[in-house]
């Protein structure tokens, strides 16, 4: 049976290097270390996030007057604040209420933005007229002001918050999946499918969308790096989280009038929405790096 | 010939004309054609870029970008059914069932992010949902040995980008014949492939027919690809036909001077020529000539009458059919005598 033995020889080489299209993404994003410091910090927020509860030293709420803003120590890390609450702690817990409001927000806004997005790139004609004038007219507010307009509607809470930063996002989405949809649809596998009698839901979902991904997945790490700053924006100016929850832009807010005398309270929660967005950021671009097609020839 | 008459006309297109609405005005790129496929034969639609034979074949599958196209005119008789005239819905139940079709680029006609066995199962479960997926995966190996692909179960777990163009080919092949088709429309099918991968291919695609009796419709730019494969050639120009005929006539005997003209700008190897032959001047934009022979600026035999009448296709002989009046034998007569008389 040498003839299989060749067979097998001949193909060894090829069925080594056989990995989808993901595998070949995640390939290119590893040499990029910039962007795998930037995903490292991503993934120890997440970590926090995850495991906060367990490993804080101190719960959220648990005041001691007596130690009202203390400077860091070997008992408080990062200090304490204005009730004397454990600043690290309530760093570590906020990571679990930024991060769910970063994905969250995103997440929704992607789902919205890409179903309409899709459809307007390809139906076309006035589908289309009418999607993408509505998008226009989201985009010409400023997003924080509509933010603000949506809250003031909802009122005040994290969650409306994170509606809010989800709706100014989904023409950002939208408009980034039809352009990639204008171009995909007019793919020779997209005519394939179609010379094949496959019906348009399943050429949507199932051959256009998931070749439009790469861009929502590198404008998504992104914008999950803008949406924890606007978080923080709509907390700082008491429009998101409401007191006490830990949420990095109101513990901000709230160490603003002790700037002077105790600078840690301000710092350290600076710090923690700083690190994170970089994170997001470097992270996003080692994505747009290695999933881009046209950033690889 | 009486072979083709006894056999059953599967495809039969009848006067029929594809418009493009632009900004420019209306640009009718198949313009009032008749033809036919009978059961099991290959036929070639041959013409230069911009004569139509790509619009043809797009038109017959119903897909058509709309807007601006447009099938404004003519039936498209699918076994007696006209599948011009269905809707979106019912066309799909026709294309890849009936119909199928292979494209120019192998490159790009598979979607990339799938694997091979993903896309050939669900091309099956689309027109035979009741199947289970290892039925479907069974059939796709069964088609793809049957297209010549080696290692048929481990290409099932390959992506598109993994095959060469000509592997790649073959599989848009195998998808093609899934459902076992009346007709095949091969766009070009070998136009971006290697010389030696082309033969290949177009000895696949005759050894198929033969053994399925699928009725195959070749469009190509390539005399020599028709010359290796087709029964019957029908010569498009600037979206009308200018001439039909069986392949060893074309060759022999070619009557319109656009025909003979293409068959002098076909290279041969055995003659070392300082300048190959070209037709003078380009094909004009479809639409553009309203009265008159459309070919009758590069033609060199081109008479008064050429740009005063538009020329019907005259008999020219069995199965021969011819776009000019040089085959208008009163015509030809005149001509005899005036030569005579000079």
């Amino acid at each position: 049976m040498t003839g299989t033995v060749d067979i097998k020889k001949e193909a060894a080489p090829h069925r080594e290097r056989a990995a989808g299209p993901w595998i070949e993404g995640w390939r290119s994003f590893r040499k990029n270390k910039v962007s795998l410091v930037g995903a490292g910090i991503v993934l120890f927020f997440i970590f926090l996030a995850l495991v906060g509860p367990w490993i804080a030293p101190q719960g959220i709420n648990e005041q001691d007057l007596a130690k009202r803003l203390l400077a860091p120590s070997s008992e408080h890390w990062f200090g304490t604040d204005d009730f004397g609450r454990d600043i690290l702690s309530r760093i570590i817990h906020g990571a679990r209420v930024s991060l769910w409001v970063g994905f969250f927000s995103v997440i929704l806004s992607i789902v919205v933005g890409s179903f309409l997005g899709i459809i307007a790139g390809y139906y076309g004609k006035w589908v289309d007229m009418i999607i993408s004038r509505i998008f226009d007219i989201m985009l010409a507010f400023p997003s924080i002001l509509l933010a603000i307009a949506v809250v003031a509607v909802l009122g005040p809470s994290l969650q409306n918050a994170l509606i809010a930063i989800a709706i100014i996002n989904i023409p950002n989405f939208g408009r980034l999946i039809r352009s990639k949809v204008l171009s995909v649809k007019e793919e020779e596998y997209i005519v394939a499918a179609k010379a094949i009698g496959m019906h348009d839901a399943r050429i949507l979902f199932a051959h256009i969308l998931p070749n439009s991904m790469t861009p929502i997945i590198v404008q998504g790490t992104l914008a999950i790096a803008t949406a924890i700053i606007e978080a923080a924006a709509l907390g700082f100016l008491g429009l998101g989280a409401q007191a006490p929850t830990p949420e990095w832009g109101k513990m901000l807010a709230d160490a603003r009038k002790f700037l002077l005398n105790a600078p840690w309270t301000m710092i350290f929660p600076g710090l923690a929405i700083m690190l994170t967005v970089l994170g997001f950021n470097l992270m996003g671009d080692g994505l747009r790096d290695a999933l881009d097609p046209k950033m690889k020839s | 010939m009486e072979r083709l008459n006894m056999r059953k006309k599967l495809l039969e297109i009848k006067g029929l004309q594809t418009t493009f609405f632009t900004d420019d005005g209306q640009i009718p790129a198949v313009d009032n054609i008749d033809f036919s496929v009978y059961e099991g034969e290959i036929v070639g639609i041959v013409g230069e870029s911009g004569s139509g034979k790509s619009v043809t074949s797009l038109s017959i599958m119903g897909l058509i970008p709309s807007p601006p196209g447009k099938i404004t005119g003519g039936e498209i008789l699918l076994d007696g059914k006209n599948i011009a005239a269905y809707t979106d819905k019912q066309m799909q139940k026709v294309r890849g069932k009936d119909v199928a079709m292979i494209f120019q680029e192998p490159m790009t006609s598979l979607n990339p992010l799938f694997t091979i066995g993903d896309q050939l199962k669900e091309a099956i479960l689309i027109h035979s949902p009741k199947w289970s997926k290892k039925e479907a995966l069974a059939r796709a190996v069964e088609i793809m040995k049957l297209v010549g692909l080696p290692r048929a179960e481990a290409l099932l777990k390959d992506y598109p980008h993994q095959l060469s163009g000509g592997m790649r080919q073959r599989v848009m092949i195998a998808m093609a014949l899934l459902c076992n088709p009346k007709v095949l429309i091969a766009d070009e099918p070998t136009t971006a492939l290697d010389v030696t991968i082309q033969a290949q291919i177009l000895q696949l695609m005759k050894d198929l027919n033969h053994r399925l009796n699928t009725a195959v419709l070749l469009i190509t730019h390539d005399l020599g690809v028709v010359a290796e494969t087709c029964e019957r050639v029908i010569v498009m120009y600037a979206g009308q036909i200018v001439e039909e005929a069986p392949i060893a006539e074309i060759f022999a005997e070619p009557k319109h001077p656009y025909t003979q003209g293409l068959i002098k700008s076909v290279p041969d190897m055995r003659y070392k020529k300082d300048n190959l032959y070209s037709i003078p001047g380009t094909v004009p934009k479809p639409g553009s000539i309203k009265v008159g022979c459309r070919f009758a600026a590069r033609c060199e035999y081109a008479m008064e009458r050429c740009t005063q009448e538009t020329p019907p296709l005259y008999e020219a002989g069995e199965q021969h059919k011819s776009r000019c009046f040089l085959q208008d034998e009163q015509e030809v007569k005149q001509r005899v005598e005036r030569f005579i008389e000079s």
